[in-house]
């Protein structure tokens, strides 16, 4: 090789630039390619799993169908979110902190052209697509479980998209924040089962208390699963607001992921 | 133009003061052996010239670029080889290489990859895992990855740290190789062997500042003389010993069990006892003269 040959150093480098993104997410592609079957088994199975312990348990016994939609198909298009936020704010959680404190791999990624903001938008896009189209699985699994295909639901994946870039951010937030791996349990146990639970994926949060219901409306969970039924069941005027809501979110916790790993690689 | 120039360079972790108004010039197409024991400040002067430590005081440039401001131009011009191995161990050799050749935006990838793999002599394992190579194949591959766009400058930080001599030899012949080709190269390293067969020039390094720096010939000769006398014996004969050369003028150091009376041909009668081993002086007597560290 002969040296000073880098043509890198002819080109213009800007913020946020495709090929430093791109790069990035290639490498969580080439990684992707080693453990997909794995992944993408369970991100099936469990949809299946809930829907028959869930949809057609709770249906047989004590829901038949909650504001005229029938459990099952409730359930299932609730699931959506559940699959949203477990293969978002969890792998991005434990992955930055993987990456950043044990395999180091953030290290070699900064000393190339590729800034914390490029680095932390690749992750956060790689776990936002990733999400979208796992995220799809509980809906085209409910509707082998009769749920008939709306042209809304087509909007699915870009409904999970914004939601999953938003959590994606917290992970990684998280990820720049807490000391230790344990740590995660407490973030697990304040933010995302909680808003997991009050999301309205397996019950309807209008028949909660009135502050959780007020708690519940800010939780972007609780707009994917109404976006989701909207997809499913019919688009209300709100819908858009809540879209928007989901954008927001998204662009505030992509701010603060850049902040918080800014402050944790850059000595 | 100096590939690297730093001027009064600081840099602090709290109370501690890693880099201490340090002043570095790297002229471009030497190999500059940066030697200087754990905690010199090396890694983080390393840090500083990939934008991933920002200097509380002092002016930074890499083939002309500002630091930090300009560090993204920087480091698209410069290859990096990590002290740890961070390579991703489950992906494939040749996909380690493409997102690096990717990250560094070369054209075309697959004829970067090529050319890395020769580099690394590891065409034949291109499609096997890292986590299926060698201890020796790992680091050749780390070194071709960070040589991938070929770089105009080359920072190794402690390129050979925790190897077994036969790997570390396979990695300094692709180091003396990279010199050869006439690319700028800056190696923190601890080990003096390193230093002394590789680098065209070395500075030592020590509590956050360059303490000295030459050709390892002109080091020596302007710290250690031309001969050093090793004294083997029990501790009691050591001390008297190092009185005795210490008294005549010379400089002693301690060489594990042993003591090493630096600059030896200038010693008075009685000064070396009978018994001692003369040997040329090494970089090694400067190292351990100038720095208080045993060597390595």
């Amino acid at each position: 090789m002969e040296a000073g040959t880098a043509p890198a150093g002819r080109t213009r480098l800007r913020r946020l630039e495709p090929a430093a993104i791109g790069g990035v997410m290639s490498r969580e592609l080439a990684n992707f390619r080693t453990y997909w079957r794995g992944t993408t088994f369970s991100s099936v199975l469990e949809p299946i799993v809930y829907l028959l312990a869930f949809g057609l348990g709770l249906s047989a016994t004590l829901v038949d169908e909650v504001g005229g939609v029938p459990y099952v198909q409730y359930v299932g298009t609730g699931m959506v979110a559940t699959a949203v936020i477990f293969s978002s704010a969890l792998p991005a959680m434990f992955g930055t902190f993987v990456k950043h404190r044990f395999q180091n791999t953030y290290d070699a990624i900064l000393a190339a052209p590729v800034d914390v903001e490029e680095l932390v938008s690749a992750e956060m896009l790689w776990i936002g697509l990733r999400a979208s189209v796992y995220g799809c699985v509980p809906l085209l699994v409910t509707i082998g479980f009769g749920l008939d295909p709306m042209p809304g639901m087509l909007l699915t994946p870009l409904f999970a998209f914004f939601t999953a870039l938003g959590f994606a951010g917290f992970g990684v937030a998280m990820a720049a924040t807490v000391a230790k791996i344990d740590q995660f349990n407490y973030v697990t146990a304040l933010f995302v089962t909680p808003l997991f639970l009050v999301s309205g994926a397996f019950f309807p949060i209008d028949q909660l208390p009135q502050g959780v219901q007020i708690v519940a409306q800010l939780n972007p969970l609780h707009q994917l699963v109404e976006l989701v039924r909207g997809g499913a069941f019919g688009f209300e005027a709100v819908d858009l607001l809540r879209f928007a809501g989901l954008v927001g979110f998204a662009l505030v916790m992509w701010r603060i992921a850049v902040s918080r790993m800014s402050k944790r690689l850059i000595d | 133009m100096a590939a690297i120039e730093l001027r009064g360079v600081v840099k602090r972790f709290g109370p501690i003061t890693a880099v201490d108004g340090l002043d570095l010039d790297v002229p471009e197409g030497i190999c500059l052996g940066l030697l200087g024991p754990n905690g010199a400040g090396k890694s983080t002067t390393m840090r500083l010239l990939t934008g991933q430590a920002l200097p509380d005081a002092g002016e930074l440039r890499a083939l002309g670029h500002e630091l930090p401001d300009d560090s993204k131009a920087a480091r698209a011009e410069m290859g990096v080889v990590p002290q740890l191995d961070n390579l991703d161990v489950d992906v494939t050799v040749e996909d380690n290489l493409a997102v690096f050749a990717r990250l560094y935006r070369v054209p075309d990838v697959g004829a970067a990859v090529d050319r890395a793999l020769d580099l690394a002599r590891l065409r034949g394992r291109r499609r096997d895992a890292v986590d299926e190579l060698s201890g020796g194949m790992r680091r050749r591959l780390l070194l071709a990855r960070g040589l991938v766009h070929e770089p105009r400058l080359v920072l190794l930080d402690e390129p050979t740290v925790g190897l077994d001599p036969q790997i570390r030899t396979q990695l300094w012949t692709l180091i003396d190789d990279l010199r050869s080709r006439g690319t700028t190269t800056l190696m923190s390293t601890h080990y003096i062997e390193e230093a002394e067969r590789l680098a065209d020039e070395v500075a030592v390094m020590a509590q956050g500042k360059v303490i000295s720096r030459g050709r390892p010939a002109e080091l020596i000769r302007e710290h250690a003389g031309r001969e050093t006398a090793e004294i083997y014996a029990p501790p009691a004969r050591l001390a008297e010993a190092r009185a005795i050369a210490e008294a005549d003028g010379l400089r002693v150091r301690p060489a594990g069990p042993a003591i090493a009376i630096v600059g030896s041909e200038r010693a008075g009668n009685g000064a070396v006892p009978d018994g001692a081993v003369r040997r040329a002086a090494s970089l090694e007597d400067v190292f351990v003269l100038l720095t208080g560290e045993e060597a390595e």
